[in-house]
Parts: C-alpha cells; sequence; structure tokens
C-alpha cells in the first residue's frame, strides 16, 4: 500500500496511515473518547463501538462476527466496579489463502473504557490489515476484541469451545475458525513505549509452554526492544549479591502471582483449553529511548509468522517452571525436591505416631480385648472434630455469599464488604470450635486419642499439599512452608498461648495478609497498614469473584480443604 | 445384631441417595476410574436403546454387558438407582452372614485347637476371643457399604456392583455348604466377567473340606465330587449361554462381550495395567503379550492353591484380590469387594509390617488419580505416564499388602498349630 489515506470516522479524530520504507504500513489510531461527545454517548449506551469496528473490520477484509454476553456477578465488584455486566465481543477471522481451514490462531485486545487500553485495538487493527495483505498464512487468524475484559474473554472461550462452566449467558458464536493453536493478548495504552512486559501467569497458576516465552524474548532482542518480566528489567551481574536478590525478587513476584491462582491477562483463561498464550503489556516509562508501534507491529508480524509455522502445538519444552529473568528458568526437576522435603517432615511424623500407636499398651490382665475396646471410641473421637472441622468449611464457602442479603440487612456495609466481612466472620468462629466440640464428645480425650486424630490429619495434609504442589506449585509450597512446621510440632502438651499465637500467625488467612504485604513490598510500592488491609480485604473479594466467574479453584480449596485441616490441628492443641 | 445392621443399611442408602439428588453424580459417572468400557451405565442405556429400536445391542461396538444385564434393566431402568442401591443392600448382607458363618467355624476350631493344647503359650496374642469375632460381621459389611469407592461406583451406576452381588452371594452359599447354589451363582459370576472362573478352586477346596472328603488326588471321592460340582457349574454356564442366545436370537454377544475382556480393544485409560502397554505396543507382539498378561490371572490359582489349601476362604479373599488388580478393566469398585473382607483377619494385622506404608501410598494414589488425570487430558500439562506411573504405583501397593498378608497368614496358622514359638519376627 502506498501513500498515505485519510480515514473519517465518525467524530473520532483524524486516523493516519503514514508510509513505512521497509514495511507498508503505519497505522495511527487515537481513541480520545473525552473529546467528542457522541463518542461518550456511544461508550455509555454499548460500552464499545461495535458498529463502527465491525466496519473497519470488514473494511479490512475480514469475516466479522460479534458475541453478545451477560452475567450478574454475585456481588458487586469494587475494583472493575461493575455489578451486571453486559456486553459484546467483537472478532474478526482472516481466513488462510491456501490452506485447510483447521487450526487458527488468536490476537486479542481488551476493549475497555477510556484510555487504558486505547492503543491496543488500533494496533490491532492496523495488523489486520496488513496481514490480509500477505500471502504466506496457513492458519486462520482470528482478532479478537473482547469487552469487560475477562468475562468477555471467558464467554467468547466458552461459546468457542461449547462449553459452559460458569453459567454465564452468551449468544453462539456465528464464525470459527478451528482448533486454536496460541494466542496472544495485547495490552498498550500509549503510541510509544520503553518495554514490553511478558505476563504468563493465568488461572489456577497455569502456565504456557517455557518456548512461548523463549520465542518473545528472543524475538524482542532480534528486534532490539527492551523485554522485562514481572515489570523488572534483567540483570547481567548474576554473581554479586544485589543481582542475585533481584532475580529472587522476580521469581517470588512470580510465585506470588502464581499462587494467587488469578488469570493475570486476558490469556490467562486461554491456558485452560489448552491454547498456549501470553500477554503482552506495553509499559512507558522514564527511559529516554522510546520504540514506536511500527516496531511494536513487525514484533507481532514476527511472532505470528514463527506461530504460524508451527507443525504441532508447543509441548517440547517445560510448563512447570519459574523464570528469576527472561533468559534464567528454574524447571520442576528442582524445585519440586524441596516440597518433596517438606512433605517428608509430614511422613515422618505420621510414621513416629503410627510407631507410638501400634506399640504394646502397658501391661494388663487382658491386654487382647482392652486394645480392641479403646479403638472403637477413639474412631468416634476422631470422627467427630472431623466432621465438625468440615461442616465449619462448607459454612466458610457457602455463606459469605448467601447469606450477603442478611448481612446487609443488620450491618450498614456495602455489598463486597458484607461479603468479605463474613467470610472473615466465619473463619474465626471456628477458632471457638474446639472448647465445643469437647463438651459434646462425652469425657475427655484420652492420650491415644489426640494422636490417631494427629496421625490423620497429618497424612489428610500431606496429600493435599502434594495434589495442590502438584496442579499450582506455588500455592502448593506457601502453604506447605506456613502449615508443615506448624502440623509437625503442635501436641495438647507445648504451651497454649505462645503456640496458639503461631498456629494463628500461620494460618492460610494470615498468611494472606503477610503474602499482600509481602507482594507490595517486591512491587517496590510498599503501602502502609490501613491500605494493606483495604487491599486484603479487596483480595479475598477478588478471590471469591473469580472463583465464580471463571472457575479458579483457590478460594474453594483453602474454604474447603485447607481451612478444615488446620482446624484438626487447632483442636488438637486444646485437646484437653 | 440386626439393629445396627440396620441402621448401618439405613445409613449407606441415605448416603447414596444424597449422592444421587447432587450435581456430583453425572460428574462421578464420567470418571474413568469408576467406570470402565465394560461396566459404564451410559453404555447400558445405549445398549437399551438399541435393543428397542429393533437392532442387537452389540452393534457399534458400543456395550459389552451380558444379555441377561440388558434383559434385567429393560425392566427396570426407571428404577436404576433403587436397583443399585439394593445390589449394594444385598452384597452387604451376603458379607455379612458369610462372615458370620466363617466366624462360627473359626472359633470351632480354635476351641478345639485349644483343648487339645496344641496352641503354644506365647501364641495368646493370635487367638481371638468371641467378643471381638462378635464384631467382625458387622465391620464386614461396614466396610463394604461406607468405603468411598463403593459409594462412587453405585453412584455413578456401574454394572460392577451387580457383579460383586453375585461374587458375594456365591460367597455366602460357598460357606454355608450348599453346593449347587455355589456352581450356579459362580457360573453366573463367571458368566458376566470370565475371571471369576479361578474361584472354583477355592470353591472346590472349601466345600471338600466341609463334607470331610479328603483333598486327595489318589481318592475317587474327591475325583467324584470335582466332577459333580464341574457338573453343575458347566451345566448352569450351559443353560445362560443357551438362554442368553434364545433372548436375543443370535451368537453375535460371545465376541462382544468375551472377545472384549480377553482380547482388550479398548485401551481407554483406567486403573488396570493394560491400557498403557497395549498403547505402546507393536501390532506384531500384541497377541503374544495379550496371552501372557491374561494367563498372568489364572496363573496364581496353582500355587496359591496349594499352599492355601487349608485356608480356601483365605484364597478367595486372595484370589479377588489378584482378579481385581490384574484384569483387564478393572474400577474401584472390584477393589472395594476385597477390601470388605479386611476386619476379618484384622487379628493379623499387627504383624504386617509395611501396613503403613501400603495404606499411605494407596491413600495417596487415590488422591493422585483425578489430578493427574485433570493434568493431562485438561491443562494438557502432564502426559499419560504421569498417570500410569500412578496405576503402577497403586497396584504396587496392592500387591505388596496382598503378599504380605498371606505371609502372614501362612505363618501365623503354621506357627499356631505347630509346637514352637510364634514366629512374631516374619520375615
Amino acid at each position: 500500500m502506498t501513500g498515505s489515506q485519510e480515514i473519517r470516522a465518525p467524530d473520532l479524530s483524524l486516523l493516519t496511515i503514514q508510509q513505512d520504507s521497509q514495511y507498508d504500513f503505519l497505522f495511527y489510531l487515537n481513541f480520545i473518547c473525552s473529546q467528542s461527545a457522541s463518542l461518550i454517548k456511544i461508550f455509555l449506551c454499548s460500552g464499545m463501538p461495535v458498529d463502527w469496528l465491525v466496519k473497519t473490520m470488514q473494511a479490512r477484509g475480514l469475516e466479522v462476527f460479534t458475541q453478545t454476553f451477560s452475567r450478574t456477578l454475585p456481588f458487586p465488584d469494587e475494583n472493575k466496579e461493575r455489578y451486571m455486566v453486559k456486553g459484546t465481543n467483537v472478532y474478526g477471522i482472516l481466513r488462510a489463502p491456501r490452506a485447510p481451514r483447521t487450526e487458527a490462531l488468536v490476537l486479542s485486545a481488551p476493549c475497555t473504557q477510556g484510555d487504558h487500553n486505547n492503543q491496543a485495538v488500533g494496533l490491532l487493527l492496523g495488523l489486520a490489515q496488513y496481514f490480509r495483505n500477505q500471502i504466506y498464512w496457513a492458519k486462520d487468524i482470528i482478532f479478537l476484541i473482547n469487552e469487560h475484559d475477562l468475562i468477555g474473554m471467558q464467554a467468547w472461550l466458552e461459546g468457542y469451545h461449547h462449553t459452559n462452566t460458569t453459567g454465564m449467558d452468551w449468544s453462539p458464536l456465528q464464525g470459527r475458525g478451528g482448533s486454536i493453536q496460541a494466542a496472544l493478548s495485547l495490552e498498550l495504552s500509549s503510541d510509544v513505549i520503553t518495554s514490553m512486559d511478558l505476563v504468563l501467569e493465568g488461572l489456577n497458576g497455569q502456565l504456557p509452554n517455557l518456548d512461548l516465552a523463549n520465542l518473545f524474548y528472543a524475538f524482542c532482542q532480534k528486534i532490539g526492544v527492551l523485554c522485562t518480566i514481572q515489570g523488572k528489567l534483567q540483570r547481567n551481574d548474576w554473581d554479586s549479591v544485589s543481582g542475585y536478590s533481584h532475580s529472587v525478587q522476580t521469581m517470588m513476584l512470580m510465585v506470588m502471582k502464581q499462587a494467587s491462582g488469578r488469570p493475570w491477562g486476558d490469556h490467562g483463561l486461554f491456558l485452560r483449553y489448552h491454547i498456549e498464550a501470553a500477554t503482552i503489556k506495553g509499559i512507558n516509562s522514564f527511559r529516554q529511548y522510546k520504540t514506536d508501534t511500527n516496531t511494536i507491529g513487525r514484533l507481532l508480524e514476527g511472532m505470528y509468522r514463527k506461530l504460524n509455522n508451527l507443525l504441532e502445538r508447543l509441548h517440547q519444552s517445560y510448563f512447570f517452571y519459574l523464570m528469576p529473568s527472561l533468559s534464567h528458568f528454574v524447571s520442576i526437576g528442582y524445585y519440586m525436591p524441596a516440597f518433596g522435603l517438606l512433605a517428608v517432615i509430614l511422613l515422618l511424623r505420621a510414621l513416629d505416631l503410627w510407631v507410638q500407636l501400634a506399640s504394646p499398651p502397658p501391661g494388663t490382665e487382658d491386654g487382647v480385648v482392652d486394645t480392641e475396646q479403646m479403638w472403637s471410641p477413639d474412631v468416634l473421637s476422631v470422627l467427630t472434630p472431623l466432621v465438625i472441622s468440615h461442616l465449619t468449611g462448607v459454612a466458610l464457602y457457602y455463606l459469605p455469599i448467601h447469606f450477603q442479603k442478611m448481612a446487609l440487612e443488620h450491618f450498614p456495609v456495602s455489598d463486597t464488604e458484607a461479603v468479605v466481612l463474613t467470610a472473615i466472620a466465619v473463619y474465626t468462629a471456628g477458632l471457638a470450635l474446639p472448647h465445643n466440640t469437647h463438651r459434646f464428645v462425652s469425657g475427655e480425650g484420652t492420650e491415644h486419642g489426640w494422636r490417631v486424630l494427629k496421625l490423620v490429619a497429618v497424612l489428610y495434609l500431606a496429600v493435599l499439599l502434594g495434589c495442590t504442589a502438584l496442579i499450582n506449585f506455588s500455592l502448593g509450597f506457601i502453604l506447605a512452608l506456613t502449615l508443615v512446621p506448624v502440623a509437625a510440632f503442635v501436641t495438647p502438651h507445648v504451651p497454649k498461648v505462645p503456640s496458639a499465637f503461631v498456629l494463628v500467625i500461620l494460618s492460610p488467612a494470615c498468611t494472606l495478609l503477610f503474602s499482600v504485604f509481602f507482594f507490595q513490598e517486591l512491587q517496590e510500592v510498599p503501602i502502609s497498614f490501613q491500605d494493606g488491609w483495604v487491599l486484603y480485604l479487596s483480595v479475598i473479594s477478588q478471590g471469591i469473584l473469580d472463583h465464580s466467574l471463571y472457575g479458579s479453584l483457590v478460594y474453594p480449596l483453602i474454604a474447603l480443604l485447607v481451612y478444615p485441616c488446620w482446624l484438626l490441628f487447632w483442636n488438637i492443641l486444646f485437646w484437653e | 445384631m440386626a439393629a445396627p445392621l440396620t441402621l448401618l443399611l439405613i445409613l449407606a442408602v441415605t448416603i447414596r441417595a444424597a449422592l444421587y439428588r447432587s450435581s456430583l453424580a453425572d460428574l462421578i459417572a464420567e470418571r474413568v476410574e469408576v467406570v470402565s468400557p465394560l461396566t459404564a451405565w451410559k453404555r447400558v442405556v445405549e445398549g437399551l436403546a438399541l435393543l428397542d429400536l429393533g437392532v442387537s445391542p452389540y452393534a457399534g461396538d458400543v456395550f459389552h454387558e451380558t444379555p441377561l444385564i440388558i434383559y434385567l434393566f429393560h425392566f427396570l431402568v426407571d428404577y436404576a438407582e433403587i436397583t443399585f442401591m439394593v445390589t449394594d443392600v444385598i452384597t452387604a448382607v451376603a458379607l455379612y452372614l458369610a462372615v458370620k458363618d466363617y466366624n462360627k467355624q473359626v472359633f470351632r476350631k480354635q476351641k478345639y485347637a485349644l483343648e487339645a493344647e496344641r496352641y503354644p503359650l506365647d501364641c495368646l496374642e493370635l487367638i481371638r476371643s468371641p467378643k471381638e469375632m462378635y464384631y467382625i460381621p458387622l465391620k464386614v459389611a461396614m466396610f463394604y457399604l461406607l468405603n468411598p469407592f463403593t459409594i462412587l461406583s453405585c453412584v455413578a451406576k456401574s454394572t460392577c456392583g451387580l457383579n460383586n452381588a453375585v461374587i458375594a452371594l456365591f460367597i455366602l452359599t460357598t460357606i454355608k455348604g450348599n453346593v449347587l447354589l455355589s456352581a450356579i451363582f459362580l457360573s453366573l459370576a463367571t458368566y458376566q466377567s470370565i475371571y471369576p472362573l479361578t474361584l472354583c478352586a477355592p470353591a472346590l477346596l472349601y466345600l471338600t473340606q466341609r463334607q470331610y472328603i479328603p483333598v486327595n488326588f489318589r481318592r475317587f471321592s474327591f475325583w467324584w465330587f470335582v466332577a459333580q460340582y464341574a457338573f453343575m457349574y458347566l451345566g448352569s454356564l450351559f443353560v445362560m449361554i443357551c438362554l442368553s442366545f434364545f433372548l436375543l436370537g443370535s451368537w453375535d454377544y460371545l465376541p462382544s462381550v468375551y472377545g472384549f475382556i480377553l482380547s482388550v480393544p479398548d485401551l481407554t485409560p483406567n486403573i488396570g495395567l493394560f491400557w498403557y502397554f497395549f498403547a505402546e505396543m507393536f501390532e506384531h507382539f500384541r497377541l503374544f503379550f495379550l496371552c501372557v498378561f491374561q494367563i498372568n490371572i489364572f496363573f496364581y490359582t496353582i500355587p496359591l492353591s496349594i499352599k492355601l489349601k487349608e485356608h480356601p476362604v483365605f484364597l478367595i479373599f486372595m484370589q479377588l484380590a489378584v482378579i481385581s488388580i490384574f484384569k483387564s478393566y478393572p474400577t474401584v469398585g472390584d477393589i472395594a469387594l476385597y477390601l470388605a473382607f479386611l476386619p476379618v483377619w484384622s487379628h493379623l494385622h499387627r504383624f504386617l509390617r509395611n501396613i503403613f506404608l501400603v495404606s499411605c501410598v494407596l491413600l495417596a494414589c487415590s488422591a493422585l488419580f483425578p489430578v493427574l488425570w485433570h493434568l493431562w487430558i485438561y491443562a494438557g500439562s502432564a502426559n499419560s505416564n504421569f498417570y500410569y506411573a500412578i496405576t503402577l504405583l497403586f497396584n504396587v501397593a496392592q500387591v505388596g499388602r496382598t503378599v504380605t498378608e498371606t505371609k502372614v497368614h501362612l505363618a501365623a496358622s503354621v506357627s499356631g498349630f505347630v509346637y514352637r514359638s510364634c514366629c512374631l519376627t516374619v520375615t
């Protein structure tokens, strides 16, 4: 395409295409929504200029389709200020000229109100126009603009794969492109950037194949764009203390993000469908050397040409890794033994308890009969704490959302606060239980009784942590670090008050509180205690929302399994 | 003892009914650990649909259960949940009565041996008192009904429950000494899945000993009894096969049911050992390894029968364990049946040195099966090797437990009847 063109969009500023000597386009699009009254009206009415997008994409020769979706959140989301969400996704399919339509690649940009992601959509449209003129595409390319970021993406993916796991309402997709091999999501808020940030962590701590990250990094280096991970630049001095601590900080950030189980970019939802995806964020900081949209366009074009040449899905490299920097990674073979050693502590403690239990009781006359008799009442006294702990866990899972209305009537709090404060209240009420359990079971517990309960609890914790570490290593490791020492040492005979204090400090809720502060420290944005507490409450509410919106497993895991397990240890501490 | 048993039955039925009504029922019915291509309820429904259309239910390689099952469900398909609950109840009650009868005989033998002063003094720990033996039948019923494996199998409506019921009735009739019914139930069990054929040996051993016929190959009375039993068994098997033929009007159920079990064409992952091997195997060697794997199950009958001929009920337990580990499409329902027998020999558990390790491994593997399945099929981060590793570990733990139980049982029985000190150091 030669020359320059002007396209007049209704009430938008001028869109110019300039000619670049090496490549045929530079597309410069600027959404300035505050300038135009009618554009504000479009945003208020529909949130996204759907018709304009459809027309623009059609003008570029794509097959355009839309999908409407709606969802009522269980309670208002205060971070993103939404409650009853209605939206439309717009996507255009660029059909591969000479290939059967069996595979596809996705390039997506979330479209939100305001200036947050205004450049990404423009870049996407520019790329669409450029890609349309090339002949080397072997896979269909789907350009997706989703509204309400993750909710829209979830609706689109569910529609594409004909599943409905989260109870959302969406209209069926009219056009499809075959099985998706890879996806990239763009977030770009300024027309010049200083670095590109790669976001890998997806839903439930799932990560894309390391090959995708390596590919992106290699391309950035080739083109000469600065690439960061976790917002931190790489350092070259690995041997110095400060260089090493920088890498550790980067890795800890990744651990924290993975442990939260939330998708940290729109790509996070693709991973569940076995589609390798990553989010690319453009960061504009105070550096002298800026990269323009043209270079970003070339970068993305190169990425897509590489992905186009894939003969099979990316599976050769690791799926389980931690990255202290973009050029170094820690694979599962290195970090799993650390977790294994923690789990061994629990197994050794279990073995020790088993040996103590199996050794013959001090001599009585008819020894055989007594041992048998002792077993049955102990089984009952072990079963009671188990059942009560799990019922408390079930209460922690169900009550916050289902009793929201009742909480609103009695207390002057907002919807979200009601949910979060109910959760905290149920959690704290669980601490009062051991005293009630013992009045419920007639007679006091015996020495034998707490050992059996501890054996069961320790084995339960070991299996639970093992399964969690396999699915989401960071979550399993953090829980193991805080719960294993406590599980190993707690008995009814340790001093009660200090042990109770330590047990509460290391409980899942307090671990989360400390993690929030630690996360802020790692990002070099330390916050005060009040702000930290508010952030903590919002993290809990986000956790509950993520579970009901996208199927994140962190909240049900902690409420239904980890918390009852912790309660069992609390019970053992107060056994007498 | 009727009251606790009734309470237990009510509790078990309540749990199953509650799970049927919840949303977990569909989820459980799809788990490969709980249903196999032989036992899945989905396939029974498909077979019924084909039958209603007038087509043979075996057309299209979907349905692999026997014709009698399909005719049973032809009448009972609307009451399927109740059928499976009733089946579990029948199995539990049959096991309860069988173990009660067995305990009476064991106690009687023990009393005679004590009176004849054949027990050395330091073997007192091995002697069971009436009080402990009183609770064992209830424990057996409880182990079967409240076992999570059984509950999962029932909620998934797997026809494994029906297999278990037939085998439990076989055990009951054998222990009661009813030769005809024992042969009929055994042939019904064999008709459903071929492997209970190996239970012929312990049944014969038990029944001959009960009738005081010495197990001696040179005696005519022994061979006469064997011939009688074989005649009853083969006769009822023949009747059932012919009945199936007349019900459906063709012989095509033979390759679909027995051919399927023996030649293992479907390699859906399950908790058994076959699928991974045969997925990796070259066609050239397939028949050879198929024969090896299938003979493996039948092979253990001979040495086990020779060694355990004084303990036919323990031999039944061992055979059930071997069948459920090595059969071509095992599910957790099969495992639940032999786990129910553990309380009968609970007095020996003190001597099992690795019971803790084995139980931990079994527990951990049961928890890891769904996790690794999710990682393999849904997340795509793992592959079949991970799942098969857990399967192998699970089966190795079961085999380990089976072997040590046999060793300890033999050691205890030997030391109980020979005048020397108890070998508490079981090497």
